[in-house]
């Protein structure tokens, strides 16, 4: 073989492995998820493969509520992160100063304690007799019998507080790329601060914004932890319906349905929301 | 005078949103030290070091924990491995199909962790393999991956490749310009990338969830006792990693200025030199 052909094989070569195990343990399983969601049958009897296409529409059917409620909860999540977010990375890109890094530095360290015990944590937080609930309801605030936890609100001040890094650190990476002249620019030409800042900075950071609200977005609506350890069963989401039929009732087929379906919302959103904005391929916008 | 406003009302903002993110770390750490009457580690009850000095007398914790550890250490060996090698493909050479596998490896990250989860474990019920320690394992390696593939790759597309061209000039062949050129520069990226990795696979419980069969993990283990209330010393191991995470984080900076140091010592010899001289 000459030199010319070794090399060109070379990039293959590299890639093999990695791509071998992520389609082996990423892209079959996909696939095995639309042959399990199309089979019939339960756990005692087996399962046979009929082209039961009957699985999606009951699953629609009888989960759609859990469904729209993913989509809302997480909707609304993103919203408030981006409103959290925005000018927290504003802050952090141009007017931190020398506590610039430090301030980095705390937006990512939650990362490192164990998302699931800070959600516990928030249990703590907002138990019935706890500090906050109390305090609360001697103002007013909360009625007599009012709750924090168990609440809708408390699912989705949950989801916020999980995913909020998620939307600091792209805005901060695409705000913090922009070159400032480019606004003084814009205000030595008379445009207000205001005009200034829709015009030229809001337009700069659009890869940010879009790769934050799809890292917040995406994680969200499949979440099922907040809704679980902060809410109840009316406020269950797509992800605890996934989870149970799985792990507790085995309903395979139906899981694997909802499962599906979840995965081509996600798939549907990105893709329109990318598109929307002006993004032709998705990958750019995310990383 | 607006001007000043609108930066006190920025700043006033961003800390108030460091703070919410703060607040249940500062609980978990507070509550590290408490001395619960019943099972329930919720309400204040007074301060004790038992807790600290004994983390591991609560059943189960310590294998927990250990696993957690060794599974998030063999998966980030293993997706770095993997990654790098996919990253230098993906940057160095261009082929047919790159387009395609860039793609392909973004999108376990647009795919939700419940999905994941799910997927897997149904091709292993499908494949009859039982779930466990290396389940665990398969699955962790799977979304390290494109995380280390995405965060080295950043690294490689900045970096000047005719240095690598410099040495393989001076006689060194492809492999020792790749070892004394190229590695060094990416090394960076690499910790970057493995403390990621590590971090993901520590604390994931979602996908852990689907693929554990008996085997239990650190977030498993938060995940069945935060029914009958969560003992104090998972507070303290978790407070522990943070801490220690802090400390390598704090070598790390230091370690990076040690060398900045030398460099700029070796580049710009009179920048040392001149403080010297001038007095």
């Amino acid at each position: 073989m000459g030199l010319k052909r070794r090399r060109a094989l070379v990039p293959f070569v590299l890639l093999g492995p990695g791509l071998a195990w992520l389609v082996v343990f990423y892209a079959i399983p996909a696939l095995t998820q639309l042959y399990v969601s199309l089979q019939e049958g339960n756990f005692e009897v087996g399962y046979q493969f009929t082209w039961n296409f009957s699985t999606y529409t009951e699953a629609l059917s009888d989960y759609q509520e859990q469904i729209f409620r993913s989509l809302g909860y997480a909707a609304v999540a993103t919203i408030l992160c981006f409103v959290i977010a925005f000018p927290l990375a504003y802050f952090i890109a141009f007017k931190a100063g020398r506590f610039r890094n430090l301030m980095l530095l705390l937006v990512i360290l939650p990362f490192f304690t164990s998302y699931l015990i800070r959600t516990v944590a928030w249990q703590t937080i907002l138990a019935d007799n706890g500090f906050v609930a109390e305090r609360l309801r001697d103002v007013g605030v909360l009625g007599e019998e009012g709750r924090l936890l168990a609440t809708r609100t408390a699912v989705i001040a949950g989801i916020t507080y999980n995913f909020l890094p998620f939307m600091v650190l792209p805005l901060y990476v695409s705000l913090e790329k922009i070159d400032r002249r480019l606004v003084e620019a814009a205000t030595d030409l008379y445009a207000s601060r205001r005009v200034a800042f829709t015009r030229v900075t809001l337009p700069l950071a659009m890869p940010g914004i879009i790769a934050g609200s799809l890292l917040t977005f995406i994680p969200a609506v499949g979440d099922f932890v907040n809704a679980q350890l902060l809410g109840t069963s009316r406020q269950y989401m797509i992800g605890n319906v996934i989870q149970s039929k799985f792990l507790v009732i085995t309903d395979y087929p139906s899981a694997a349905a909802l499962s599906f379906i979840l995965m081509a919302i996600v798939l549907t959103c990105v893709l329109v929301y990318t598109r929307v904005l002006g993004r032709q391929n998705l990958e750019e916008a995310v990383i | 005078m607006r001007g000043g406003f609108r930066n006190w009302a920025l700043g006033a903002w961003s800390v108030l949103a460091l703070v919410y993110l703060f607040i249940p770390i500062a609980i978990v750490v507070l509550y590290s030290f408490n001395d619960p009457k019943g099972r329930y580690n919720i309400t204040w009850e007074g301060f004790t070091l038992d807790h600290w000095l004994h983390p591991f007398q609560v059943e189960g914790l310590q294998e927990a924990l250990t696993n957690s550890l060794l599974i998030a250490l063999l998966a980030t060996a293993l997706a770095i491995v993997l990654g790098t090698l996919m990253a230098l493909a993906l940057v160095r050479y261009g082929f047919k199909g790159r387009g395609a596998a860039n793609l392909f490896i973004f999108l376990p990250l647009a795919t939700p962790e419940v999905v994941l989860g799910a997927a897997l474990l149904g091709l292993f019920i499908t494949m009859g393999v039982a779930t466990g320690f290396a389940t665990i394992l398969i699955a962790h390696t799977m979304f390290s991956v494109s995380y280390v593939v995405v965060t080295i790759r950043a690294r490689l597309q900045g970096l000047d490749t005719h240095l690598e061209e410099a040495a393989m000039d001076l006689g060194a062949n492809e492999w020792t310009a790749f070892r004394k050129v190229t590695l060094p520069i990416i090394a960076p990226g690499i910790a970057a990338a493995a403390l990621l990795s590590f971090a993901l696979s520590v604390d994931d419980f979602v996908i852990t969830n689907f693929t554990a069969g008996q085997t239990s993990t650190f977030p498993l283990f938060i995940w069945g006792a935060a029914r009958q209330g969560v003992p104090a010393e998972v507070n303290v191991l978790a407070t522990a990693l943070l801490l220690a995470v802090l400390v390598l984080m704090a070598l790390n900076v230091l370690w990076q200025r040690r060398k900045a140091r030398s460099e700029a010592a070796l580049i710009e010899p009179r920048a040392v030199v001149a403080p010297g001289l001038a007095q």
